[in-house]
């Protein structure tokens, strides 16, 4: 009997918990909406002010993303010859590239109209593909797709494609290639360069 | 023109013998790298600046216009294609689309087909050959074309011959819609350049990756088989 409780305690916690979590599709309709309504009201964000559109990115976007995760992914086979410690920076500079490069194309965001793709998902599903088709002004629509797996802590992002083309493949043969001419430290090294780079260029001019 | 692309093949074929490079797909990775960065210095030269005046000079409403005259001249050839790989539905929403565009859009300048939920479509014969099962083969890098597959390049002949604009017969009118069509496409293509500058860790690379992985993506419209992370 007390067990029989303790069972029914249990599964009205996960249903609760269950009703909390938001479904992928829905995640991902507030978040870029979100962004959009950001931009719209915000000048300095238009004109492309970096710091504040990385502030935004590691605000509304990066906490749906499982960034160790895409990192694994990129990093691909060498991932398991890497130590907590490799593997923490590595994580590290591939989100401060990734924020960046998407940071570049944030003020066009204003101007974007979005549909979002019906998701047809069972509720056992953990790991689905949502699809956002961005429509822009003068520009062929550009489908946009988000891997996310089910986490205690929420739907996550684990890869995005653009018109087909998957982030974390494409870096993937970048960095076997710095792996094996130059092991994990330096692929670390040179993602720590390559956003030293970036800052740098931005340094002067705000465009 | 097809003996040119044969040729130029055979010249890139022997030239990648010397090579040493480890990448599978990639052989001649040495040659290309070497046509690569010609045709990075002849875009920064030429064909940069030039997208850049025509994006300075022209509104956003003009350059739609011209996008989508170009567009809609395409849209027969697109329409063989989608024939040739057994989709004939979407062959007949690309004649739709020429009927529309063309009267109702004047002659193209206005793409109403979209609006009306006849989707542009993306189809060229290299995508037609990788549907009937032909391998991409090794990677190419051509002079001024860019990224290409030995597959895509021998498709080349057949786009040409398809395309309106090349089989249009006053030379100069021409030479002159040609030009203007490169300039349109490369201006649509600044803000990516841009992107693809700051996201690689080596331009060659990863516009290579781009590349494959965008073909065989058109090639499956949009389905090919996806991955998970590593449980760690």
């Amino acid at each position: 009997m007390r067990r029989m409780l303790a069972c029914t305690v249990l599964a009205l916690a996960a249903g609760a918990v269950q009703a909390q979590m938001t479904p992928p599709d829905e995640l991902v309709k507030q978040v870029m909406l979100d962004i959009q309504r950001v931009i719209i009201v915000d000048k300095d964000l238009q004109g492309g002010d970096r710091a504040k559109t990385i502030r935004v990115i590691e605000e509304k976007a990066l906490p749906h993303f499982n960034h160790v995760g895409m990192t694994a992914l990129a990093v691909g086979v060498h991932w398991r010859k890497a130590t907590a410690e490799q593997k923490k920076r590595l994580a590290e500079e591939f989100r401060t590239l990734l924020v960046r490069t998407y940071a570049s194309s944030l003020s066009a965001f204003g101007d974007q109209k979005f549909e979002f793709r019906p998701l047809r998902m069972k509720p056992e599903d953990t790991d689905v593909t949502v699809q956002v088709r961005v429509l822009q002004p003068g520009s062929q629509p550009v489908l946009v797709e988000y891997d996310m797996e089910k986490s205690p802590r929420g739907w996550k992002v684990y890869d995005v494609r653009v018109a087909g083309i998957s982030l974390v493949v494409n870096y993937r043969t970048e960095f076997g290639n710095l792996v094996r001419d130059k092991g994990i430290d330096g692929l670390v090294g040179a993602l720590a360069t390559k956003n030293k780079s970036l800052e740098a260029d931005r340094g002067g001019s705000k465009k | 023109m097809s003996a040119r692309a044969l040729a130029l093949v055979a010249a890139l074929a022997g030239a990648g013998c010397a090579s040493t490079q480890s990448d599978p797909r990639d052989p001649l990775e040495s040659v290309n790298r070497a046509v690569y960065v010609f045709n990075e210095q002849a875009d920064e030269m030429v064909l940069r600046p030039a997208a850049r005046l025509y994006r300075n000079v022209t509104s956003s409403g003009l350059r739609d216009g011209v996008r989508n005259f170009f567009s809609n001249l395409d849209d027969l050839y697109i329409g063989a294609n989608n024939l040739l790989q057994g989709k004939v539905e979407q062959a007949v929403s690309d004649l739709m689309r020429i009927a529309v565009n063309t009267t109702l859009g004047f002659f193209g300048v206005i793409d109403w087909a979209s609006d009306m939920g006849l989707e542009k479509h993306n189809e060229d014969f290299g995508q037609t050959l990788g549907s009937w099962g032909v391998g991409e083969g090794v990677y190419l890098v051509l002079p001024l074309l860019g990224p290409s597959t030995l597959r895509d390049t021998a498709a080349l002949p057949v786009d040409w011959a398809g395309d309106p604009i090349y089989g249009h017969a006053p030379v100069d009118e021409r030479n002159a819609m040609s030009a203007t069509r490169v300039v349109a496409r490369r201006a649509d293509l600044l803000g990516a350049s841009r992107t693809l500058e700051e996201a690689a860790l080596d331009r060659y690379v990863f516009l290579r990756e781009a590349y494959l992985q965008q073909r065989r993506s058109q090639i499956h419209d949009g389905r090919p088989p996806r991955e998970r992370p590593p449980a760690d």
